[in-house]
């Protein structure tokens, strides 16, 4: 009986908003017209509330359109009209059918101002709209909406929602909702201890959140079982914790070894102190800065595949640059340590400066591509696709640079030269330019290393300033001359990085790090694994 | 052999021609122009926000030469770089006055470097106008602060969290960037919310270093901190560099502005131009001044600002404003001492009342610190802010806070018969100390 007449509520609710009777449309519209005398934000916001006091789903358009500053009045009649951009100007649309109604300049209008006071008025205004919405993701907003802003008044559209409710999980969502909603109100002890479990079974943070308010607030059983459901909560979370800082820390532990990764050849193979290693990193995230700025002019559909196009780019721009720097400088250096390091730290301030010039000093936008960005929830553990992606980046360099030092001829020269550079020589095998093509390579892994860092770090002249110093502690900390090394101590030195971070805080850990790695090293001076032979002596 | 030696007169001739052309020139300046010193960093990690300052005073003084210059004669600068390297500003800063003979000097921004330079403008007794909003605790007779003090930007910030418009906040983050001016300012923001009824368990203050990029844990601190059933908001001293990471972590996580909002003292127009702001809508930041601002005085400097930098992209920012009017006040009082010693100038400076490009006017108190308006805006989507509230008039910056302990019985006044920068008003006596 119930369910027949939800569906006939429903019915009717539809066809209301199918076809709204004229009188209603002339009520809303004279509304909306309001929008233009009001002035200040709490006259905005007694607007919207009369708009979401009709009750009427047309409202949605409209308010939305306010909520994302779509909504102007144009200055010349006081019409309010959603905005929408077009090129230099500005597309008016009817803020109820949602038609083209008018073109206008942007002088022309005054965008309705809103404030995030105002956004949650409407955000939870919408959620009761759209709680019978057609699509099931805008119900599952609705319904989150109303879990984090519980109201006594949400009780009875809930109740009729839940039960004209046909997906399981936009169903278990409306319970916890109303749950939510029975606790902020007046309704007897009984139904309140009922609510609790059912939103202690959520066991996240705004369940969390929730039941504190309430313990706040409750007195006698309901506050004991509140409290009850908070211990649980809280002991389930502090689990998560550690596996959240785990992932933190191999996330960093990933950065970490792209930046150093690069540094694991010049350095470690090859045993230049190259001080402009962070720079090829910064030239790698400027190439992609370029390219993307290419495609948004030229090609704007093709911008999720920017970073896969500026990878190669980034390769060969920050390699060539190795090349000449090899070819250039330190050929002329080899086997003095000191002038290496202060010739490489002078090509980097020339590369910084010469970047700063053509750029200018300013950060550059660099977008990410919509395969990178937000996050997902594994349990109660949030996940960003950024971090991932470049988790997944970092490993597949590493593979494959495994693979050129261990399964190619190439490879198996740089190995060569590294143990005993005179017997290769002898051997045929023409070590001038096995160095520039070590030297370059390492450079140019170091410039992919931009394309991945650009996605999370700024950039600007400066960006490789921030990684030449973690750099040369994974390698130092790994082993110098040893890849697998450099992997092991970039994924050490992250996890421990962020597990002392929450006890110690950023500043205090980036120094306890530092500290052990100094001891470390008194005691392993060759770092985890140390390369043997002969190479090491020399 | 000849060919040769005529070669030689030649170039040695050249030369003294040369040399004797360069004295002449450089005499005729010292008769005909006005030194202006420009202190800002130009190359290292703070160019990214310095060069623009840099370009603002060159226009500037393009503009008043193009008036007619100052006192019949033209304006001409002197730009240095002292390249993000605080004990080079100290050089930098003596080679302007010593050998250059400016009449002023505008520059600086970090905290640190305008400590660096203090020793110099006292000794060589100079006028220095800083124009970056800082920590307080300081008055000095050769420095003029045009940006603001921590009561002209981070109490009415957290006033307008803790009105109803605000969203009514109870429980505070104060993440900053570990180095003077967070630490101050959140040393008196902790003081002024204990004052204002909030318990200790409800501040949560965390530092991280500079051009930190990884923001993981502490963003899910905050989170964390967020989710005990209190309003929370964020307020953010996080310098420059390391606001990027920040914010993208902060979109990434779902942190949005209508549930944990984050009031940034730090982040003007120039640091949003580096970001996708659409996750960031609605965040807030506190200052004297947004691009967004409409007055005709602003309409016409973004103009000029356009047209001399030759790029209509290029935003402007709160501490361009504070070089506006920094630069503007000097003019009027040089023309007010009619004379550029700097003596003089110091003592005409307090009272000069110039127009601001908020649609009001700034007045040079005799702290050395000016009135100003504080506005707080919201991020947009197109990386502009929109006001969304604006103190009712305007501001007077008060350089020792009434918050700390040390401070509060400290006053500053240059004029005549007190003539003292920490004048301690229990005691009577000048010379008292801050918190730094």
């Amino acid at each position: 009986m119930l369910l027949l007449r939800a569906i006939g509520l429903m019915f009717l609710l539809t066809m209301a908003s199918l076809l709204p009777s004229k009188a209603a449309e002339a009520d809303l519209r004279a509304t909306i017209a309001k929008f233009a005398d009001a002035s200040g934000f709490s006259a905005t916001e007694a607007v919207v509330r009369e708009l979401t006091a009709s009750g009427d789903p047309a409202v949605e358009r409209p308010l939305s359109a306010l909520a994302d500053g779509n909504l102007y009045i144009r200055k010349s009649d006081s019409q309010v009209f959603v905005g929408k951009e077009a090129g230099d100007g500005i597309e008016l649309l009817d803020p109820l059918s949602g038609e083209k109604a008018a073109d206008a300049a942007k002088t022309d209008l005054t965008k309705i101002k809103v404030n995030n006071g105002l956004r949650r008025t409407i955000r939870d205004a919408l959620g009761t709209l759209t709680l019978r919405a057609k699509d099931a993701s805008a119900r599952l907003a609705a319904a989150m909406t109303m879990f984090k802003t519980p109201d006594a008044a949400n009780i009875e559209p809930l109740d009729a929602a839940i039960a004209a409710e046909t997906d399981p999980g936009v169903k278990t969502l409306f319970e916890q909702a109303r749950a939510a909603s029975v606790l902020v109100s007046d309704k007897p002890e009984a139904d309140k201890l009922a609510a609790i479990p059912i939103i202690a079974a959520r066991g996240d943070r705004d369940a969390l959140s929730l039941l504190t308010s309430v313990d706040a607030n409750a007195q006698g059983a309901v506050k004991d079982a509140a409290n009850a459901a908070i211990g649980h909560i809280n002991s389930k979370l502090a689990l998560w914790d550690a596996g959240q800082n785990i992932w933190y820390g191999i996330s960093l532990g990933s950065v970490l070894l792209l930046a150093a990764i690069g540094l694991a050849i010049t350095f470690g193979v090859m045993g230049v102190i190259n001080m402009a290693h962070g720079e090829m990193v910064m030239l790698g995230a400027y190439t992609t800065f370029v390219v993307q700025q290419v495609i948004r002019t030229s090609f704007p559909g093709l911008f999720d595949w920017s970073l896969v196009i500026a990878l190669p780019l980034a390769f060969l721009v920050a390699g060539l640059v190795g090349l000449a720097i090899e070819r250039g400088i330190i050929r002329f250096l080899y086997g003095r340590p000191l002038e290496t390091l202060l010739a490489t730290w002078g090509v980097s301030l020339i590369l910084q400066q010469a970047v700063r010039t053509i750029f200018g000093p300013t950060n550059q936008e660099v977008g990410n591509p919509s395969w990178m960005s937000g996050s997902f929830d594994v349990g109660q553990l949030a996940i960003t696709w950024n971090r991932l992606w470049i988790l997944v980046f970092a490993l597949a360099v590493f593979a494959v640079l495994l693979y050129v030092m261990k399964r190619t001829p190439w490879g198996l020269q740089m190995r060569a030269v590294t143990a005993n550079r005179r017997m290769a020589a002898s051997m045929g095998i023409r070590t001038p330019w096995v160095d520039a093509l070590t030297f370059a390579l390492g450079s140019g892994i170091a410039g992919i290393a931009g394309v991945a860092l650009s996605q999370i770090d700024n950039v600007s002249p400066n960006l490789g300033r921030g990684y030449i110093i973690d750099s040369f502690m994974v390698v130092v900390f790994g082993g110098v001359g040893n890849l697998w090394g450099t992997l092991v101590g970039a994924f050490s030195l992250g996890i421990v990085n962020k597990f002392l971070e929450p006890y110690a805080g950023a500043v205090l850990g980036k120094i306890v790090v530092l500290v052990l790695i100094i001891l470390f090293i008194q005691k392993r001076p060759r770092g985890l694994f140390a390369l043997k032979g002969r190479a090491v002596e020399a | 052999m000849r060919g040769n030696f005529a070669k030689i007169t030649k170039i040695l001739s050249a030369g003294v021609v040369a040399a004797g052309l360069l004295a002449s020139a450089s005499a005729r300046a010292a008769e005909d122009t006005i030194k202006v010193g420009i202190l800002h960093s130009l190359s290292g990690t703070m160019a990214i926000s310095e060069t623009t300052l840099k370009d603002v005073m060159l226009m500037l003084i393009d503009e008043q030469n193009a008036k007619g210059g100052l006192l019949g004669k033209k304006l001409e600068a002197v730009v240095v770089d002292p390249a993000s390297n605080w004990p080079l500003f100290a050089e930098k800063a003596r080679e302007l006055i010593s050998k250059d003979k400016v009449a002023a000097v505008f520059g600086c921004w970090t905290s640190v470097s305008r400590k660096s330079v203090l020793p110099v403008f006292s000794e060589l007794d100079n006028i220095l106008f800083y124009p970056v909003q800082y920590e307080g605790e300081e008055s000095e007779r050769n420095v003029f602060y045009t940006g603001a003090a921590p009561n002209q930007q981070a109490i009415p910030a957290v006033d307008y969290l803790m009105s109803a418009d605000g969203g009514s906040v109870k429980r505070w983050v104060l993440e900053g960037t570990d180095y003077v001016y967070p630490r101050t300012t959140n040393k008196i923001l902790e003081a002024y919310l204990k004052a204002k009824g909030v318990p200790a368990e409800d501040i949560m203050v965390n530092y991280t270093p500079f051009g930190f990029s990884d923001w993981q844990t502490e963003v899910s601190a905050i989170k964390k901190f967020g989710s005990a059933g209190k309003k929370t908001a964020v307020v953010s001293t996080v310098n420059g560099d390391a606001n990027v990471p920040f914010y993208k972590e902060l979109g990434n996580q779902g942190i949005k502005a209508e549930d944990i909002p984050v009031m940034a003292f730090s982040v003007g127009e120039e640091e949003l131009a580096g970001l996708d702001t659409g996750p960031l809508v609605g965040h807030l930041a506190a200052w004297n001044y947004f691009e967004s601002v409409d007055t005709p005085a602003n309409k016409k400097f973004i103009d000029d600002w356009h047209k001399f930098i030759k790029n209509d992209k290029r935003t402007t920012n709160d501490p361009m404003e504070a070089h506006y009017i920094g630069f503007n006040m000097w003019v009027k009082a040089v023309e007010k001492a009619g004379t550029t010693d700097p003596d003089k100038v110091i003592d005409a400076m307090v009272g000069v009342s110039v127009p601001n490009l908020t649609g009001g006017y700034s007045t040079m108190m005799p702290n050395h610190h000016i009135t100003k308006p504080v506005l707080i805006g919201e991020i947009q989507a197109d990386g502009q802010f929109e006001t969304v509230s604006q103190t009712p008039g305007l501001v007077m910056g008060d350089e020792w806070s009434d918050y700390l302990p040390d401070s509060k019985d400290l006053i500053s006044d240059w004029r005549a018969p007190l003539s003292c920068g920490n004048f301690n008003v229990k005691t009577g006596k000048c010379g008292g100390k801050g918190t730094n």
